[in-house]
């Protein structure tokens, strides 16, 4: 028997029972369709991650404490300015170090309050993480030796705090302190999740006492070229394990901490399918059930075929295509409606949804498997029949 | 070759080997542990161009019978032989081989695929012969012009009398251009005028296309019409009758 004699077989006796292959193919499209959609939405979260990683700036070390790992508690910094500067020595340079000590706070402008993400950091942050001053100027070194109370707005909260006005020589009050804003930062947007617009800079120094702290949370550090990476981490690692030889701390380029991200959404996309996937399942015991109802009505058309000379392979073949085209139907249909639900999820919710080309293909390929795993018995079944006994069966 | 017994000499002149031969031939079911012996110790000899008619009364191994010069089943002991050939060295592939080119099935109840045209139908033996599709209709058209249906090709079965259903299955039959064709009560289902039709059709392919013609009945009359006949009683061979010359 020609393959594609046995393929229009197949396809004639869907066709012959529409309604009934259709709510079998039913449970197949809907497995198909939500494994494309959660896998979109895994990859989206992953796309999102990278770019927020990677519009932190490029060729940055970051200086951490405890053991960044899936699971591992966070741990209090003990690093402090001293090891700041320690780092800049080490490297040569002090204007590519820059530390952070943060809070979340609300802020006042007479009656307008705006929840910010308090930075205390060095004047070197534009330097170190790419970002521009729309208006004014960034603080100075001297600001951030002198504890002066000066701060740099985020786009957000200089349009909250100061609808219609330059904010530039106005006073903003933080935690019943009053900052002068000598610079608004250009909008850069979300990352990890995080508004960076929702951001007010102010001194590290003027940010501890604020805070009643002497750390910083962590010390960011941009090599001066992606070959200098490697080379500057085992330096920064060596000072800031002789200084704080009581505590674990970690030196992450962007890649490390890209590939503890992507490991996590990792398994959380695997997660996610694997759920969708046992919709599969469903499906696929769903044409199990539908072919050997199909066998069993068909067993004198089956004792027939082998009277006049199918072999049984032929008939294996017959109804495992006919197993196969009901689920490759059925993926083509789940595969459609999974890229139009993860436009929609893309488009019209704050979820990313990005389509890739192997979870379509994964899907594709699955639907094929599930319909050769599930088809298999029922056409063995089949294939097994003694043509005599098929023949006599009423 | 062993001289089989009962060996009525119509064909075989040339030499060739008898379409069937079962000598010897037992089969035995097994039904909820019961042994059942459905034939036993059967010879039975079918000839190029033969013409037989076996008889007897329900249960007596009729079926069973023409399952197995059919090829649909092997004996449990005896030699069954097609062309030759024994089947205990055939495989199931090669069996269905046989039974492809061997031997044309004709059913009581016809056996035709439902929502299939009749050309469809009656090529559906060529199918696994490999043919495309536009060669099985050629042979296809040209069998049910044979059985005169020639302006039914496209009709399907539920389109088609009894008499007209049966013929397309002959068609079937007679597509493969097989040596033999096997009937099982090929009237059973029809009025006696179809009926009548049927077995005028089987007459004139045997005398025109000197096909074998070997039909399962429990009527006299059809019986009647065959060359030979022979009556099967609880799985034995009870009488052959001499052919009518």
């Amino acid at each position: 028997m020609r393959f594609a004699e046995a393929v229009r077989v197949a396809w004639e006796a869907l066709r012959a029972n529409k309604l009934r292959s259709g709510l079998t193919m039913l449970g197949v499209v809907i497995g198909v369709a939500s494994v494309v959609l959660l896998v979109s939405i895994g990859s989206g979260a992953r796309d999102e991650v990278t770019s927020g990683v990677e519009s932190l700036g490029s060729n940055i070390l970051f200086v951490a404490p405890g053991n960044l790992s899936f699971g591992s508690a966070p741990a209090v910094s003990r690093l402090g300015l001293e090891d700041v500067r320690r780092v800049g020595d080490a490297i040569g340079d002090p204007r590519r170090v820059a530390a952070t000590v943060a809070s979340g706070e609300v802020a006042r402008v007479g009656t307008r309050r705006a929840t910010v993400n308090v930075q205390g950091t060095t004047d070197t942050v534009p330097l170190v993480f790419d970002r521009t001053v729309a208006r004014g100027a960034f603080f100075t070194a001297a600001d951030v030796e002198t504890r002066r109370r000066v701060a740099v707005l985020g786009a957000d909260p200089a349009d909250s705090l100061f609808p219609g006005r330059d904010p530039v020589g106005k006073s903003v009050t933080v935690g019943g302190v009053r900052f002068r804003v000598v610079g608004v930062m250009s909008r850069v947007g979300t990352a990890f999740g995080v508004a960076r617009d929702a951001e007010l800079f102010v001194p590290v120094t003027a940010a501890q006492r604020l805070f009643g702290v002497s750390r910083v949370d962590g010390i960011a550090v941009k090599a001066p070229t992606t070959d200098q990476i490697d080379e500057e981490q085992a330096i920064i690692r060596e000072v800031v394990t002789r200084a704080h030889p009581e505590q674990e701390y970690q030196v992450l380029t962007q890649q490390d901490i890209l590939g503890v991200v992507g490991r996590i959404l990792g398994i959380l996309t695997l997660v996610l399918a694997s759920i969708a996937g046992i919709s599969l399942v469903v499906g696929g015991v769903g044409v199990m059930n539908i072919m050997l109802v199909s066998v069993s009505e068909r067993t004198r058309e089956i004792g027939l075929r082998k009277a006049v000379g199918a072999r049984t392979r032929d008939v294996l073949r017959q109804f495992l295509l006919e197993a196969v085209a009901l689920t490759i139907s059925g993926g083509v249909a789940g595969i459609l409606l999974g890229i139009g639900a993860a436009l929609l999820v893309g488009r019209f919710s704050p979820i990313p949804a990005a389509i890739t080309g192997w979870s379509v293909a994964l899907a594709f390929g699955v639907s094929v498997a599930v319909g050769v795993f599930f088809g298999v018995w029922p056409a063995r079944k089949a294939a097994r029949m003694q043509p005599i006994m098929a023949l006599r069966y009423e | 070759m062993p001289s089989p017994p009962m060996v009525e000499g119509s064909g075989g002149l040339d030499g060739s080997p008898p379409v069937v031969e079962a000598l010897g031939v037992t089969k035995v079911y097994r039904l909820d542990g019961v042994e059942v012996r459905a034939l036993d110790g059967v010879d039975l000899v079918v000839e190029r161009g033969d013409s037989v008619a076996i008889m007897g009364p329900s249960g007596s191994g009729k079926s069973t019978l023409l399952g197995l010069l059919g090829g649909l089943d092997r004996p449990t002991s005896g030699t069954l032989r097609f062309d030759g050939r024994d089947v205990t060295g055939l495989s199931e592939d090669e069996l269905a081989a046989v039974r492809n080119r061997v031997v044309g099935f004709v059913f009581q109840s016809f056996q035709l695929l439902p929502r299939t045209a009749a050309v469809a139908n009656a090529g559906l033996p060529l199918v696994y012969r490999g043919l495309g599709r536009s060669e099985r209709r050629r042979l296809a058209t040209d069998a049910l012009t044979a059985v005169g249906l020639a302006h039914r090709l496209q009709h399907r079965p539920s389109q088609l009398s009894g008499g007209e259903q049966q013929r397309v299955a002959i068609a079937r039959a007679l597509v493969t251009e097989p040596a033999m064709l096997l009937a099982d009560e090929p009237t059973g289902n029809l009025d006696s005028r179809s009926g009548e039709e049927v077995l005028e059709l089987l007459a004139r392919l045997h005398d025109e296309r000197g096909v074998a013609v070997v039909v399962v009945t429990h009527d006299p009359g059809v019986a009647a019409r065959f060359r030979r006949k022979v009556t099967l009683h609880d799985g034995r061979l009870s009488s052959e009758t001499e052919p009518a010359r």
